[in-house]
């Protein structure tokens, strides 16, 4: 997946611009910061989230940490291969280490979403 | 330190030796034991337990116990857990046979004593906390903040506000929200500012017409004071919720602010922390919960009153949530704080929130730079750093500064907690460390700084003085075995 095209939450998430059934993660700066992830909590496929609402937990021997729907929802698909490698997010948050697909019910905006330029500078601050 | 492997104690190879030999059983006896079980559950070989003599399973455990890091061995900085000192009259006290004897069926004019203790607890923690009624049966720290918040709900449901959401920083321990969850409440959470401070804003933001209340601690998990706590107790009421003090972090103010004055109307109190209890460690707990007068008819059942004849009986408040565990508390660790309230007193309560606060400042105006303070440079009991800059720049992280004490002889603080500040250390230092022990950490710390500059290889393969070189994390996670198959 190229980052450059992701689009990132204040809290860390990442999510395709476009598309019937959106990918979402976590960014590598979050995977960073957790270390080594030893356990996801994945939600069923059918669930409907809201933007905002903590719908995935990431553990790592440094701490949990909940993850944040980027947009209001169905996730319609979730990343099987995490249950048996929670590393892949670390190795590859953008890629193979994917969380869900959501597909977007049109009720949240994406004005409030930063592309990844815009993301990495929150970074610096 | 001895640095040989200790082998598991079935590894030992001593085949033969027994530390006890009983008699042989009388030959026709003998079978007919074995000969009862049915043959899919007789094994085939002898299990492969132990062989060995007395003296050996003694030295055995004796070296293992050598290699334990303690409180009555070493300083231990854990920051937010306050492993301050046992003072050894509690456990005198508490050994009392006429306090280990007791059964807890017994009728309650033999008990009138143990009983005696709990209410004078209750005694001790009302003025303390500046609240009106309090019971010491919540068996640990956990069961408190489930009981507080269990009577919040009570009184929401009993008043029929509907509301239903609670409100919590995002520096709170993590069991503030898993108690909230456990008694039936959504919860939200508050920001915290640039300066370590619950952001008014944000809880404007997140009050409502649903809000049941909000749990905080004070001074909170930055180890700083909420300076704005009367305005947040105002909200908070104004917006129709209540106030839980996370009492986690009393003893920094203990005999110099109570929860009460601020506005909150539940309280617990870990007595592990601010009354020098052991710590549980999965084992007994105590944590005792104080509230205001409006929601006293809650307080959970068996509840200790005090009759007009003086006696001491068990009571069910008149609106009470139930039970919480089979019987009274854990009055074994009520008595044990109770010994140390009597032995400090007022005044000794109060020196002990100071000390905790003068050691803690002490330590973080000693720290060298590169230990960088997000949040100034004054706290209360125990203060954050941060080697963020270390971490750009060096590669060095919170987790090899954490080994590397282990080398120089020091237990580590708590790292990466509280989760807002990254590569973090909480240090906390309590009130009976004297300044020598301070300044042997300080200088172990100086040790440590000077090494990220010129030797920084040496953290990040730490600890490599110890028994055990760096272990992995992860794999320790996912990978799980503590098996030994029979």
């Amino acid at each position: 997946m190229d980052e450059s095209k992701l689009l990132f939450t204040k809290s860390h998430e990442w999510i395709e611009p476009e598309g019937e059934a959106r990918r979402c993660g976590i960014s590598a700066h979050a995977q960073e910061m957790l270390g080594d992830i030893v356990f996801v909590e994945l939600p069923e496929a059918g669930r409907k989230v809201s933007k905002g609402e903590e719908f995935i937990i990431v553990e790592s021997p440094k701490a949990a940490a909940d993850v944040y729907a980027p947009l209001s929802g169905e996730v319609v698909e979730v990343n099987e291969a995490l249950e048996g490698d929670p590393a892949l997010i670390n190795k590859d948050p953008y890629g193979e280490g994917w969380l869900v697909k959501i597909k977007p019910d049109g009720t949240s905006g994406t004005d409030d979403l930063m592309d990844a330029r815009a993301y990495k500078d929150s970074l610096e601050e | 330190m001895d640095r040989t492997e200790i082998p598991l104690i079935h590894e030992i190879p001593a085949a033969g030796r027994r530390g006890v030999l009983p008699p042989s059983a009388p030959p026709e006896d003998r079978n007919t034991a074995v000969e009862a079980l049915p043959d899919h559950l007789r094994r085939e070989t002898p299990p492969p337990l132990p062989e060995v003599s007395e003296l050996e399973a003694v030295r055995h455990f004796t070296r293992l116990s050598q290699r334990n890091y303690c409180i009555d061995g070493q300083f231990y900085p854990l920051g937010s857990c306050t492993m301050k000192y046992n003072p050894r009259l509690n456990e005198k006290i508490a050994a009392m046979p006429a306090f280990t004897q007791l059964h807890p069926r017994q009728e309650e004019a033999d008990v009138q004593g143990v009983l005696r203790v709990c209410h004078d607890m209750q005694e001790v923690l009302k003025p303390l906390l500046g609240l009106d009624e309090a019971t010491a049966a919540p068996a640990a720290g956990a069961q408190g903040e489930f009981v507080g918040m269990s009577i919040i709900k009570a009184w929401h449901e009993d008043h029929g506000t509907g509301r239903d959401e609670v409100l919590v920083p995002d520096a709170a321990h993590g069991t503030n929200p898993a108690s909230a969850v456990l008694a039936g409440f959504k919860v939200r959470e508050v920001k915290s500012g640039p300066d370590g401070r619950m952001d008014l804003e944000s809880l404007r933001a997140n009050l409502g017409g649903k809000t049941a209340g909000i749990m905080l601690t004070n001074p909170n998990t930055c180890g700083l004071f909420e300076k704005d706590i009367v305005e947040v107790a105002r909200l908070v009421h104004e917006a129709g919720g209540l106030l839980y003090y996370d009492g986690a972090n009393l003893n920094a103010i203990a005999g110099r602010a109570r929860p009460g004055d601020m506005g909150f109307d539940v309280v617990h109190v870990n007595l592990h922390k601010t009354f020098s209890t052991p710590h549980g460690g999965g084992g007994p707990g105590s944590g005792p919960v104080a509230v205001s007068a409006r929601l006293a008819p809650y307080l959970p059942t068996p509840h200790v009153v005090r009759g007009s004849d003086g006696s001491y009986r068990l009571s069910t408040p008149e609106k009470s949530i139930g039970r919480m565990l089979a019987f009274h508390g854990n009055t074994g660790v009520v008595l044990r704080a109770m010994a140390y309230a009597l032995s400090q007193g007022g005044e000794g309560l109060r020196a002990v929130a100071d000390h905790s606060a003068l050691n803690a400042n002490y330590i973080l105006a000693r720290l060298p730079e590169v230990f960088e303070r997000p949040f100034g440079s004054r706290c209360m009991h125990e203060a954050v750093v941060t080697v963020r800059g270390a971490r750009k720049e060096k590669d060095i992280r919170a987790f090899d500064v954490a080994k590397r004490l282990l080398d120089l002889g020091f237990h580590s603080p708590t790292v990466y907690f509280p989760l807002l500040v990254p590569e973090c250390f909480l240090i906390e230092p309590t009130e009976t460390e004297s300044k020598d022990t301070l300044d042997r950490f300080i200088a172990a710390m100086e040790q440590i700084a000077r090494e990220i500059e010129s030797q920084p290889e040496v953290l990040a393969s730490a600890p490599n003085e110890l028994p055990t070189g760096r272990l992995d994390e992860a794999a320790a996670a996912k990978e799980l075995n503590v098996c030994c198959r029979f």
